[in-house]
């Protein structure tokens, strides 16, 4: 079984940038405005940079020992701890999250230097550098802790993050507004995942009996993944209303998914999220935060592995989000829209690939979409970046830099930019040798020959080939319309393009390479060479190779296959070669008029994000506003009914008071007066009176006496 | 230590107080605010003071100071704590302290203010010190009256309305209390007094818990003894959670209360309830909670998702945050009712944290407030260029407040959930709703106050000043050092609350 | 009927002048009227204790006690004199209807 091998300083890699962050973030202002931009840069730099190379040392030191041995834990203290219940504070460096951290660090840094240059002279740069780093951070913690708890705290973190930097130029409302949508949507994910968590734990400890929950194994009771993966296998006989345990957690963790990985239906904020910066769109919403669903489900695959029914749901909805996402890219005019749908198709392709059993496969792509895509972005970028500062030249502020429409030749005057997109477009596209094409074709090829997913693999594997050939044809479009041909907003504008500094040129080319070779660690076993990253990741994916089944096909169907994939990305080229070299094919207009429908519902994105409004978020707005009546008008009006019968009864006893009681007081007294009244008049003052009535009253005595 | 009194100490030193601040003329306004800051800071000290040396593996009353008070009625006065209440008395005394500092804004009769607010202090400690019922009685009720006249004199446009409310229908609840109390005084068995001397029933709540078992008792207007006393304490305390139904009086009373008073309200009063709930209906009427669970949970879980929404509707900030405090408090009646280990910390936790995190809120709120007369959400807008520091602290709070782990309201958010899901699933799946609907009021508020173009009405406003710093930021750095290393207070609670729960595991 | 003069006629003659002072006290206006009724009635008084005297009890107790009597309602007559010469010096009249300021 595979043992840990204790480490000390593992948690710097995720401290370091937070460090960063909070200096950043508590005295960025202040020094940017005494000493400019150079050192806030130079410290979100730096910290990041130091966290790949510590991230590196543990690499080598992990490649150094036996395969049983390669994983390092490094447990700092008891974050929660109520009795014998415990969630530790500890980072766990396997091959798995080594592969993650390295990328992410290393992209990560690129992307900082980068950002030197495309945020210069914004006000905000301290603010930038700060929120980055807090994103490293984040990021790093997801990958690196060893529990779910731990994983949240990033998995959320990224979240906020997210949101800060979307809605980083926040003056203009729409771009708070896509970062709330970010969160909001990642909420909605949350929801599940947290779901996830509390039906797995329980699970573990023992099982419900007709709504009565018993403890029968408290030693189970953990929320860390090495020590799950032991009791998992324990877990399928087990129902939560009859429900599978393994396939209702891995749903509800894969809900959470889709809204971090932006699938069907939580997709909807990845395009929005294109208003924020361009580095943080190749760094968060490409690379790295997107990827983290991928990484859960590779994370769990001793999980998911145990649910056919999960890893169908995940596979499928994979499938169909590649799928749908390219259509919507294809028309699309904003080349960061085009680049945000593509992410999304994408990640389909890489939950595709962990949906079917290929674990390893799918986190293949993961890298190498991290390489070109953030390529992609950034050059994408380093374009805005041009025509932004030749639009200010000419004062020309209604003009949207980022429309394609307005772009054309770019290549003449940005060549390096025009080249590493280039790069990255084969490597998206699937151009063989490109890095793109090994983990593409490879996911391709698993998929086909699954037999782990309850819907036939070859149904996917149609799915994802029409993805393919449609990724390969807007990516390629994009490349034409913004580089080839001749600059379409006019000569005077196209004098002050220029190519862009040297931290911007020198990341695109790094990416660009790494675009090209990054392939080299994931070779086939048709070509008999080593896979370098099977071998990897066989430590972490070896349990559930066993539950895991492959169709057996002649290596002809595998070669078949495999140049299917490179006549797929052919022809995508060569379609958007003849629609869209150098802008003279005139069949993309007429496309447009021969299907204005089809047309508008792929260009609107399908009127996905208006159904969601109008149902969801207006539902809740006016449920919340209904809420908020019955709080005021009934629950507090029974309140003040109360009270106003208490009013009224006491105006009542009041009234009682006054009249009845005080009444009968004065009543006497009134009585008391009228008779002291009618006494009165005995004393008339006249003496005669006075003897009459002596003489009444003593005959009346005598009368008395007489007839006593 | 068993016996100390050193619990009397901190709960009659603001008492000690008050005549010193009378004698004081009005207009030495800074010596008043002086010597009321350091009467509420001294208890704050001895808190410390007592965390330090506080026992966290005995499960018994701690600091215990006994005698013998009104000898005809059997009345003792009993203070002590445990790990049940010890947190909330530190809570007590570090909230009332930053309240204190906050009052300097104060600037009317504050020689009534200041003394009705010591005055308060010292009802607040002592009803989470206090072990004897009828002790406990007195104290609940000397914190109705000050906070009577702190709303009704210092507060907003319909203070008289707000103080009343929530006067009568907290004393409503009181004297549901009382009726109980009385009963159960009335059907106890017979004990000896402190001093050996017998006595035919007692108040000592410690007593009544060990020692009797009401569910033999005779019925009581026609319904099970122990039952309907559970109810009518139940009621009681949950008017003061509050709960919803009975929450009502909180936003009018949060709306029109001075900041202080405010923060004093989410922070400490609002525990009242949750704690009475332990100590007296868990402690003393056993059966009856486990029979009444799953009415506490459900209405827990309607607490936690309907005042969310109610939020999402509110135009007003601070009665936005009062509401999110009805919500916050849900969390506490949820994690109790399961009887789980992680559910009764997390609902004792969540008690602790949102005590951090809501005076946070309101100070925030008061902050704008005092700026510019006004907390409409929708009058602002942009603000974070003018204030970027209270920007930055709010967004702090607001996160906090929505869960986000890695802050102090995640670690009781999920312990009670974590709790509450084995035994009620269905509730706790429909209260998880509350993640999605937090975080969309809170970024919603954010958003028109503080985002897209500064208002041209606000561009002259000033950020944070020293005080309002000083009040802000050691809340806020609690509440990061929490999130990331709890152990120290879960350490101090978990002894105790997990012993409580041994008698109910069904 | 018989022709010797008993107690009878003494007692009867005595009511008659009773009652003469009698009706005079309680009907006539004029103070010094009222007086002379009450002379009357404290007469007929005394003719019964005379008469009572001789006939019945054979002394002379009755006959003294008519004496003082007599004395003492020379007196009071004077008396009521002066009272009624008060009363004239106030409300110029002795009308007994009309001076009646006692009745309060």
């Amino acid at each position: 079984m595979q043992q840990n091998l204790t480490v000390q300083w593992l948690w710097l890699i995720p401290a370091l940038p937070l460090f960063g962050a909070l200096i950043n973030g508590l005295f960025g202002l202040k020094i940017y405005r005494r000493y400019g931009e150079q050192p806030v840069h130079s410290i979100a730099i730096f910290f990041p940079a130091a966290s790949f190379i510590i991230t590196l040392i543990y690499f080598i030191q992990l490649i150094q020992q036996p395969a049983e041995f390669r994983q390092l834990l490094c447990y700092l203290f008891d974050w929660i701890r109520i009795g014998s219940f415990s969630i530790p504070m500890s980072f766990w460096f396997d091959p798995l999250s080594a592969a993650m951290t390295l990328m992410i660090t290393f992209v990560g840094t690129l992307i900082h230097i980068y950002s030197i240059g495309y945020m210069h002279k914004d006000p905000g740069y301290w603010r930038f550098f700060a929120y980055m780093n807090l994103f490293m951070f984040s990021m790093l913690t997801l990958v690196l802790g060893d529990n779910f708890l731990l994983m949240f705290v990033g998995w959320e973190g990224v979240g906020l993050c997210s949101y800060l930097l979307i809605s980083f130029w926040f003056q203009d409302l729409n771009n708070a507004r896509a970062g709330m949508k970010a969160f909001i949507t990642n909420r909605v994910g949350d929801f599940g995942f947290t779901l996830g968590i509390l039906a797995l734990l329980w699970a573990l400890g023992g099982n419900w009996l007709d709504s009565q929950y018993t403890v029968l194994y408290p030693e189970r009771l953990t929320l860390v993944f090495r020590e799950i993966e032991k009791f998992a296998p324990l877990l399928v006989d087990q129902k939560i209303w009859g429900i599978a345990v393994p396939t209702l957690v891995c749903l509800l963790f894969f809900w959470g998914a889709t809204a971090k990985s932006a699938q069907i239906p939580l997709y909807v904020w990845l395009p929005d999220a294109m208003a924020g910066p361009t580095p943080v769109s190749a760094l968060i919403h490409a690379a790295t935060m997107v990827t983290a669903g991928v990484y859960m489900i590779a994370r769990l695959n001793f999980l998911f592995a145990l649910s056919a029914t999960a890893m169908t749901v995940v596979a499928v909805v994979g499938a169909l989000t590649a799928l749908f996402a390219a259509t919507i890219g294809l028309f699309q005019f904003d080349i960061k829209k085009v680049l945000a749908y593509s992410t999304i198709s994408q990640l389909g392709f890489m939950f595709l690939g962990v949906g079917v059993g290929a674990f390893g496969v799918g986190i293949f792509h993961l890298l190498t979409h991290a390489f070109f895509k953030a390529c992609l972005f950034l050059g994408a970028g380093s374009v805005i970046h041009a025509m932004h500062h030749a639009y200010q030249q000419m004062n020309n502020h209604h003009n949207d830099p980022q429309d394609m429409r307005n772009m054309g030749g770019l290549g003449k005057q940005m060549p390096i930019t025009r080249w590493t997109y280039l790069a990255a477009c084969a490597a998206i596209a699937g151009f063989p040798l490109m890095s793109g094409f090994f983990s593409k074709d490879e996911i391709l090829w698993k998929t086909f020959s699954n037999s782990n997913t309850l819907i036939s693999g070859k149904i996917l594997w149609v799915m994802a080939a029409t993805a393919a050939i449609l990724t390969a044809f807007y990516m390629f479009r994009s490349y034409f319309m913004t580089f080839s041909g001749t600059f379409r907003g006019g000569q005077a504008t196209e004098v002050h393009l220029h190519e862009s500094p040297a931290t911007i040129t020198w990341v695109l080319r790094i990416l660009g390479v790494l675009s090209i070779l990054g392939g080299i660690i994931g070779l086939p076993h048709l070509w008999h060479l080593p896979n370098l990253l099977e071998g990897w990741f066989e430590p972490v994916f070896e349990s559930v190779s066993d539950l895991l089944n492959w169709h057996e096909y002649s290596l002809t169907a595998e070669w078949t296959l495999m140049i299917l994939s490179i006549i797929i990305a052919l022809t995508g080229f060569g379609f958007a070669y003849i629609l869209f070299k150098d802008a003279r094919s005139r069949i993309p207009v007429r496309f447009k008029g021969m299907f204005p429908g089809l047309y508008r519902l792929a260009f609107n994105k399908y009127y996905i994000d208006e159904l969601y409004q109008s149902t969801l978020i207006n539902g809740s707005i006016i449920f919340s506003k209904i809420c908020g009546w019955v709080d005021t008008y009934i629950i507090d009006g029974l309140v003040n009914l109360v009270a106003f019968f208490g009013r009224v009864f006491s105006w009542l006893n009041g009234l009682h008071d006054t009249y009845v009681i005080d009444g009968a007081v004065n009543g006497l007294a009134y009585v008391s007066g009228k008779f002291g009244q009618s006494i009165r008049r005995i004393q008339t003052g006249r003496i005669q009176t006075y003897i009459y009535v002596l003489l009444g009253g003593g005959l009346f005595l005598i009368l008395v006496r007489f007839i006593l | 230590m068993m016996e100390s009194t050193i619990l009397t100490w901190i709960i009659f030193l603001p008492l000690i107080a008050i005549p010193i601040i009378l004698a004081v003329p009005e207009e030495k306004k800074r010596a008043i605010r002086l010597i009321a800051t350091l009467a509420s800071a001294l208890p704050l000290l001895l808190g410390i003071y007592l965390l330090i040396i506080f026992d966290s593996s005995n499960t018994g009353i701690q600091f215990q100071h006994h005698f013998i008070w009104i000898r005809s009625f059997n009345i003792e006065y009993f203070v002590g704590v445990d790990g049940l209440s010890i947190l909330l008395v530190f809570l007590t005394a570090l909230i009332t302290f930053i309240a204190a500092i906050a009052s300097w804004g104060i600037d009317r009769k504050i020689r009534g203010y200041f003394s009705l607010f010591l005055l308060l202090e010292t009802g607040m400690l002592g009803t989470f010190c206090a072990l004897d019922f009828f002790l406990f009685y007195v104290f609940w009720e000397v914190m109705l009256l000050p906070m009577y006249f702190l709303i009704g004199i210092w507060g907003g446009p319909r203070k008289e309305y707000a103080a009343i409310k929530f006067f009568l229908y907290t004393l409503f609840g009181s004297l549901l209390m009382l009726v109980a109390l009385l009963a159960l005084y009335f059907n106890s068995n017979p004990t000896t007094l402190i001093d050996g001397t017998p006595a035919e029933h007692t108040f000592n709540i410690v007593k009544l818990i060990q020692e009797n078992d009401f569910s033999t008792a005779a019925p009581l207007l026609g319904f099970e003894f122990t039952k309907i006393i559970f109810v009518l304490l139940f009621i009681g305390f949950a008017i003061k959670i509050p709960m919803v139904p009975f929450h009502t009086w909180l936003p009018d009373a949060h709306v029109e209360a001075p900041t202080p008073i405010s923060v004093i309200l989410a922070g400490i009063l609002l525990k009242m309830g949750g704690y009475g709930i332990l100590r007296i209906n868990f402690g003393i009427l056993p059966e009856a909670t486990i029979w009444a669970a799953p009415a506490m949970a459900l209405l827990g879980g309607i607490s936690i998702v309907y005042a969310a929404f109610v939020c999402m509707a509110q135009k007003d900030l601070k009665k936005l945050i009062a509401y999110s405090s009805v919500s916050h408090m849900g969390f506490v009646l949820l994690g109790m009712a399961a009887f789980t280990n992680q559910g009764i910390t997390g609902a004792v936790l969540q008690m602790w944290t949102h005590g951090l995190i809501s005076p946070m809120l309101f100070l925030l709120a008061g902050v704008i407030y005092d700026r510019a007369h006004h907390r409409e959400i929708d009058g602002f807008g942009g603000l974070a260029y003018q204030m970027p520091e209270y920007t930055g602290v709010l967004g702090l709070a607001f996160m906090a407040s929505l869960g986000l782990p890695g802050l102090a309201g995640f670690i009781s958010e999920i312990l009670v959930f974590l709790g509450a899901f084995p035994v009620y699933r269905v509730i706790t799946i429909f209260s998880a709703l509350t993640l999605i609907i937090t975080a969309a009021y809170y970024l919603w508020a954010l958003q028109r106050m503080f985002l897209g173009k500064l208002n041209d009405k606000y561009s002259n406003l000033p950020d944070l000043t020293w005080r309002e710093r000083f009040t802000l930021y050691p809340l806020g750095v609690l509440i990061v050092i929490l999130g990331i290393y709890p152990i120290p207070t879960l350490n101090l609670i978990t002894t105790t609350l997990v012993s409580m729960i041994q008698n109910f595991r069904v | 009927m018989t022709l010797t003069i008993g107690l009878t006629h003494y007692l009867v003659v005595a009511a008659l002048l009773f009652s003469l002072g009698l009706v005079c006290v309680l009907g006539r206006r004029n103070a010094i009227g009222l007086l002379m009724g009450i002379e009357m009635i404290l007469n007929s008084a005394n003719i019964n204790l005379v008469a009572f005297a001789h006939y019945i009890v054979h002394d002379i107790t009755g006959q003294v006690f008519a004496l003082f009597v007599i004395v003492l309602a020379a007196a009071e007559a004077a008396i009521a004199m002066a009272i009624v010469l008060s009363i004239f010096r106030s409300f110029k009249q002795i009308d007994v209807t009309t001076t009646v300021e006692l009745k309060e």
